[in-house]
């Protein structure tokens, strides 16, 4: 994977994009980087799962289901997605 | 001969739609199921199919045009091989428009089907079996009705193949859900966001309508999901994001097959008298953010696994989101199940989608102080309750229908 | 069944079921307008004069009434006749027996009186013997409680249903198409009784159902077959009885393939074809996907020149193109 090289801020982009390809309707939306998406942006469970069904796609980064609630907002997915990178 | 398209009806309490694409041309070929046109309505965008294989004809309303439930919306030709008129009898296609059509341009904006216009005389082939005009009876046979009664179709939305237009057991078996429908083609989220407004006044009305019309009563159960969660967990834990599933598959799923034994819960209410449903389409609600909710169809939810119903959800979420219902996502649901995820409430009291006669309803499920063989163990618990139709059930069975949801979910392995 | 089987013809097996009954039951006897010295005039009863004598096969005069009453008072003195009528037509003469006799004294006696004749005639058109002597009035008979009427169209029938007839405490008219004594086929040797009452599916389909009995059996399996090439699955049904009716047969036909034609060499006014498609309406409306169809004579004197007998009559391309239209083809 050349993932390793994604620097954290890229990884937040990506995570944005994905975020509005499974939820279109919020494309238009500023989302803030540490808006909480289940509340701020009612992300129901279908959304969360196409979500990290994406990123996992795009990265090929293994999310748990008990890593879910570590995906809560861009911000703390661009964290959490930066750690598993440089640690694959 | 030379048919129209109408608009269909979507649901009992769609009067109008608007047009906002046709996806053939004409000249087209057309079969029987393909999209032939997105139109708006209260529930969004829908993309509306055909009955019969065709050729796409001309377009009777413009992009933009919002006609009535019943109108015109255009010709379709005959798909046989004889499209093309060989001799001296037939007009071109486009000319054989009777004096009834509308001049080019004209919008039909309040005139839900065109009877009593003109007499046409123009010359047809074979004799008519009668000189009646077609005029407010909808011909179809004795076996097309009673099984388009039974699917909630409704006849004025079909364009009869059988002799002097009449509606036939094929076309309501073509304009009837397919259980095997491919999934639909992804589509670019180009559609129409649904009106929101619209769509609150639908399900207002509809509401409404449950609330004035439907005496309801209300039981809740509260079961252990414990086995179940860990099931899942452990499923999902092998496999990756794409394959894993949701518990409110799980729901659905224990709902479709409960229902098996409990028929009186699977069906309509047609003017105070209980039809039963002959599949399990399960509604399946699915909110919108902003506001409104659609509950459109799980076609056959109990004769698909668990992996071949989170596909379905899936595609509908997505579609949901995206635009792009299909009509008969929308009016075929024999029963509705409302589950509200892990971010909701302990229970929810479900109000009945007309003409339906049940909905289930799933609380969040959390963990709760819970007795086991004597012992208080934190155990993760949900409330699943029924709101049923009193006029065609009684509390006593759906008590048992509720407990028997209980036990499928006891055993999630087996669904 | 012992899987052997003999070549035979409609009338041997015909001729075959009345010897058997003479043999079985010494209380059977044969009468009719000559069936002893000259063999019936089909040549049905060829040989039992010479076999059982003239106490058994009786030579009546010809008087309809006479011979068909005195078998309804032998019948109903204890003995189990079989009579013979040369044709419908000439059944009317001896409608007065049938009608008011045997079809009645059961019922007026108060069960006292049983009523176990037999009556057997030749019935239908196709030999050019013109309008006198061609015609199919078994729906009349159809018409009538404390009748049993049935058609035996193929060998099995013809050789099986007279001994479950003579057993039948009622009156049994057995009507024999004219056209079906010449037919041939194959037949197990050891061929017994059949029920007199229930329709048979004698070919299987799904897209219609072709209901017919007697003489027009098999232009209607010639017609399906006929369908099959345009790939249309027709059920050929056999209503071998028509009174009484087998409702359960046609309606479970009706409800697989939703679309019916009756082929019934009777005039469509009034026509056993008329009582089946009534009762699918009665029975089976909401099954129906198109009008039921019928293929019935034309309402004429069934004529003498054999161009115009043809055309008077139900023939295989009418039945497909009636099966076609409920097809909408």
């Amino acid at each position: 994977m050349t993932s390793n090289s994604l620097s954290r801020e890229a990884l937040q982009a990506i995570a944005l994009e994905a975020l509005t390809q499974v939820a279109p309707d919020l494309a238009e939306e500023t989302i803030p980087p540490d808006a909480d998406l289940r509340e701020a942006y009612d992300l129901d469970s279908m959304d969360l799962l196409n979500w990290i069904n994406a990123l996992h796609k795009r990265l090929g980064v293994d999310i748990p289901e008990q890593d879910y609630p570590r995906l809560a907002s861009l911000g703390a997915a661009a964290d959490y997605l930066h750690r598993a990178t440089r640690a694959g | 001969m030379t048919q129209v398209f109408r608009m269909p009806s979507l649901g009992a309490d769609m009067e109008a739609g608007t047009l906002i694409e046709w996806t053939r041309q004409p000249g087209e070929r057309l079969a029987r199921g393909d999209t032939i046109a997105v139109i708006e309505t209260q529930k969004g965008a829908i993309e509306v199919e055909v009955f019969q294989d065709a050729v796409m004809g001309r377009p009777l309303i413009g992009i933009g045009d919002k006609v009535p439930v019943g109108a015109p919306m255009a010709e379709l030709e005959p798909a046989g091989p004889t499209v093309q008129a060989s001799g001296t009898t037939a007009a071109p296609p486009s000319e054989r428009q009777g004096p009834s059509g509308p001049a080019a341009g004209d919008k039909l904006k309040d005139h839900p089907a065109q009877s009593g216009s003109q007499p046409e005389p123009p010359a047809k082939s074979p004799p008519p079996p009668d000189a009646t005009p077609a005029a407010t009876h909808q011909r179809a046979s004795p076996a097309a009705r009673r099984l388009a009664a039974q699917q909630g179709i409704d006849l004025a939305t079909l364009i009869g193949s059988g002799p002097g237009g009449a509606v036939i057991l094929a076309d309501i078996q073509a304009a009837s859900p397919q259980p095997e429908t491919a999934p639909a083609p992804a589509r670019q989220p180009t559609h129409a966001r649904p009106d929101l407004a619209a769509m609150r006044e639908a399900i207002a009305a509809a509401m409404s309508r449950a609330k004035r019309e439907i005496p309801h009563y209300y039981l809740a159960h509260d079961l252990d999901l414990s086995d179940a969660v860990h099931w899942l967990r452990r499923r999902n834990a092998a496999r990756p994001p794409g394959q894993r599933l949701l518990m409110g598959v799980l729901f659905i799923k224990a709902v479709a097959l409960a229902l098996h034994d409990f028929r009186e819960l699977n069906g309509f209410d047609r003017d105070g008298r209980f039809e039963p449903a002959a599949g399990i389409h399960v509604g399946t609600a699915i909110a919108i953010r902003g506001g409104g909710l659609v509950a459109p169809a799980i076609h056959d939810a109990d004769q698909l696994d668990l992996d071949a119903l989170m596909t379905r959800l899936r595609d509908l979420v997505a579609r949901v989101r995206s635009g792009g219902l299909r009509a008969a996502e929308l009016s075929d649901p024999t029963v509705t199940v409302s589950s509200l995820g892990e971010r909701g409430v302990d229970r929810l009291y479900g109000v009945i989608y007309p003409p339906q006669v049940a909905i289930v309803g799933f609380g969040t499920p959390r963990p709760r102080a819970w007795v086991v063989e004597q012992s208080v163990q934190a155990r993760t618990v949900v409330t699943a309750t029924l709101a049923a139709d009193h006029r065609h059930s009684d509390g006593h069975r759906g008590a048992l229908f509720l407990a028997r949801v209980a036990a499928h979910l006891q055993e999630p392995q087996a669904l | 069944m012992s899987g052997e089987a003999i070549q035979t013809t409609y009338r041997e097996a015909v001729r075959a079921a009345i010897r058997e009954a003479l043999d079985r039951d010494e209380r059977v006897f044969l009468m009719g307008e000559d069936v002893g010295r000259y063999g019936g005039c089909y040549a049905v009863t060829k040989g039992l004069y010479d076999d059982y004598g003239p106490e058994r096969i009786r030579d009546t005069p010809l008087s309809e009434c006479g011979f068909t009453g005195a078998g309804i008072g032998a019948a109903v003195g204890g003995m189990r006749p079989i009579v013979e009528i040369m044709t419908v037509n000439f059944s009317l003469l001896a409608l007065d027996q049938i009608l008011n006799n045997a079809a009645t004294l059961r019922h007026m006696s108060g069960g006292q009186l049983k009523v176990p004749v037999v009556i057997r005639m030749a019935t239908g058109a196709g030999k050019q013997l013109a309008a006198q002597h061609s015609h199919s009035l078994e729906a009349w008979y159809a018409h009538v409680p404390g009748l049993k009427v049935a058609a035996p169209a193929t060998l099995e029938d013809a050789r099986g249903m007279l001994w479950t007839a003579l057993e039948d405490p009622d009156p049994v008219i057995l009507f024999e198409h004219v056209m079906l004594y010449n037919r041939t086929g194959e037949l197990a040797a050891d061929a017994d009784a059949v029920p007199l009452t229930g329709a048979a599916v004698r070919r299987d389909g799904t897209d219609v159902s072709l209901i017919t009995y007697g003489g027009c059996l098999f232009k209607t399996l010639e017609a399906a077959e006929q369908l099959a090439a345009d790939d249309i699955a027709a059920e050929v049904i056999d209503l071998r009885s028509l009174r009484p009716l087998d409702d359960a047969t046609i309606m479970a036909s009706v409800a697989k393939t939703h679309r019916a034609v009756i082929i019934d060499e009777g005039w469509r006014s009034g026509s056993l074809a008329a009582e089946v498609s009534a009762r699918i309406m009665e029975q089976a409306f909401w099954e129906l996907d198109a009008p039921v169809g019928r293929v019935c004579s034309a309402e004429v004197p069934i004529p003498y020149p054999r161009h115009l007998e043809h055309a008077a009559l139900p023939q295989v391309p009418a039945i497909v193109a009636a099966a076609k239209a409920t097809l909408g083809r």
